[in-house]
């Protein structure tokens, strides 16, 4: 007989949560603080979601995640979780981009980029604090229509390559496009451009395990292999879930399961208005992406080649372009001994976006080879800058959308959840199901590891207001 | 409680919210956003802290009453009376 995962839990919880990405272990954590009874149900057997790693023979350790956060993720950190995680959030040192339009090292700050735009791009200071101060006073709420491209053609006109420098780094984070609504842009860039970009040192794997540590402190109790089919309904209202065929009486559910798997596969369009369902159907999933793990053997080592490397061969920018299969853009994650103290170990993580439909029609076969020539053609790129690295690397190995698609459960691959529509769809549920929340990165700005810890923070004030709310029922 | 009950517990949960910020000062009519320096996630923390320790309900659309004290004040007081 087959182990069963649920064995210990309790008879009934005020909140379950369903999945363990950042944003349902961030509300679980609040709510399980507060002194709630909260389980988390996770189909895989490692907690994270996204901000994820697989770790392989030889000591190798392939983060999907790390790089990098805006400043921001250590206040969150310090109140939703604890000091020590916080303590190990450090800024990385520097960011490069080489590409047939320019090439340079930055910190990518406000200060280095009004600097870079000033003396590289020839920008008058005013057009640059001009731009700086538009993108910082975008709001989430007040969407007027414009996009990304119409807003950096507005500020720089006719300025591709300071469009190229701009966009990329924030395309790499969140799988935006130019055709995205320029206040996601604007609220993300401003995010990094405050402080720059953050690691936490140690790996991913460290801060969730202390994440866990701080979870079961908190009294939350935490099950993998733990499947949810079905968040069950008595009244309209959230009643339970079915989990491994099994039913849990909860007050409350917070999914942290992919927006449009909640509302048609979890709860059922038929509980939703008839407006609802169309418009959670319109919601848009962002791009997949593709990463190439390349991990030296051990003693050996590569020159400083920045934390974070855009390189393109492309001499002109667009969005299209990025996630194409005939890949012309890559961003090199470099991590160096540093990143988790002691290893001695480097690496390199690879990153492209990626196209669902182009890997999904393909045949198992035609699948393996296309991983193959993924995985010669970024050797090949990297071996531009670093010309001996092949005879170094002790493991190679690609994550594409397929994937993710296994190991999340998201729809289609999608890395960084849903185009801007699905926050409104997202906030909206609770409203059609009273006791139903979603959690995770929807609508760009709650996207990356900040934005879902943020999400997770929000909602977890919306649930316990509702148990408050509701404890004499 | 009195109008002045409110004001020190509203303080305290600044305090907490902001430790590195210095409360003592505070001027009643200047925004708590400019003076303190806080974002919208410290103003959740304020509502959520609100619910925990006296338990007042701020439900989203009155988040702008907590924008200075006095506003905070005038809210509060007939919720926690």
């Amino acid at each position: 007989m087959p182990k069963d995962q649920l064995k210990g839990i309790q008879d009934e919880y005020d909140v379950v949560v369903i999945g363990s990405g950042l944003a349902g272990l961030t509300c679980a954590n609040i709510l399980g603080r507060m002194g709630r009874r909260v389980l988390i149900l996770e189909h895989h057997y490692q907690l994270g979601g996204m901000a994820t790693w697989f770790k392989r023979k030889r000591g190798h350790i392939f983060d999907i995640s790390l790089h990098g956060f805006p400043h921001g993720m250590v206040k969150s950190c310090k109140r939703y979780w604890n000091d020590d995680i916080a303590s190990r959030i450090e800024p990385i040192r520097g960011i490069r981009f080489d590409n047939p339009q320019f090439s340079f090292e930055t910190t990518y700050d406000r200060k280095d980029f009004t600097r870079i735009l000033m003396e590289r791009f020839q920008q008058p200071k005013e057009r640059v604090e001009d731009f700086f101060d538009k993108a910082r006073s975008f709001n989430f709420y007040d969407d007027d229509g414009t996009t990304t491209g119409q807003f950096l053609e507005r500020c720089f006109p006719g300025r591709n390559d300071v469009h190229h420098l701009l966009m990329e780094p924030i395309a790499y984070a969140n799988g935006s496009t130019l055709a995205d609504p320029a206040l996601t842009f604007g609220i993300v860039f401003s995010n990094f451009m405050s402080k720059g970009v953050y690691i936490f040192k140690g790996g991913t794997d460290l801060m969730i395990g202390l994440m866990k540590k701080e979870l079961i402190e908190n009294g939350v109790d935490i099950r993998i292999y733990s499947d949810v089919q079905q968040v069950q309904l008595a009244g309209g209202k959230v009643a339970g879930v079915v989990c491994n065929g099994r039913p849990i009486k909860c007050k409350s559910v917070v999914s942290n399961a992919n927006l449009k798997v909640t509302i048609q596969h979890l709860i059922g369009e038929e509980h939703f208005a008839p407006e609802f369902v169309e418009s959670a159907r319109r919601v848009r999933l962002s791009s997949s992406s593709c990463q190439v793990y390349m991990g030296l053997k051990a003693g050996e080592s590569f020159e400083y080649l920045g934390d974070l490397f855009f390189t393109s061969t492309l001499d002109h920018f667009d969005s299209v372009a990025l996630c194409a299969k005939d890949v012309t853009s890559r961003t090199f994650s470099c991590y160096y001994p540093d990143t988790r103290p002691g290893s001695g170990r480097y690496s390199i993580v690879s990153s492209t976006n990626a196209n669902w439909e182009d890997w999904a029609t393909l045949s198992e076969d035609a699948y393996e080879a296309e991983k193959a020539k993924l995985i010669e053609e970024t050797i090949l790129a990297l071996e531009r800058y670093l010309p001996d690295i092949r005879g170094k690397l002790d493991w190679i190995e690609a994550a594409t959308p397929g994937t993710f698609s296994r190991y999340t459960k998201t729809m289609q691959g999608a890395t960084f959840g849903t185009k801007f529509e699905g926050l409104g769809v997202s906030k909206g549920i609770p409203e059609q199901v009273p006791g139903m929340w979603h959690a995770g990165s929807v609508g760009i700005i709650m996207s990356g590891w900040l934005g879902t810890i943020n999400y997770g923070v929000i909602v977890s004030n919306e649930v316990d207001s509702y148990l408050s709310r509701n404890k004499a029922v | 409680m009195t109008r002045e009950e409110i004001r020190k517990a509203i303080i305290d949960i600044l305090a907490d919210i902001a430790p590195d910020e210095d409360t003592s000062g505070l001027k009643d009519d200047v925004g708590l956003r400019d003076q303190l320096g806080l974002d919208s996630m410290d103003f959740l923390d304020i509502v959520m802290e609100l619910r925990k320790r006296y338990n007042v309900e701020v439900p989203s659309p009155d988040y702008p009453q907590l924008a200075t004290m006095t506003s905070c004040l005038n809210y509060l007081s007939p919720k926690m009376a």
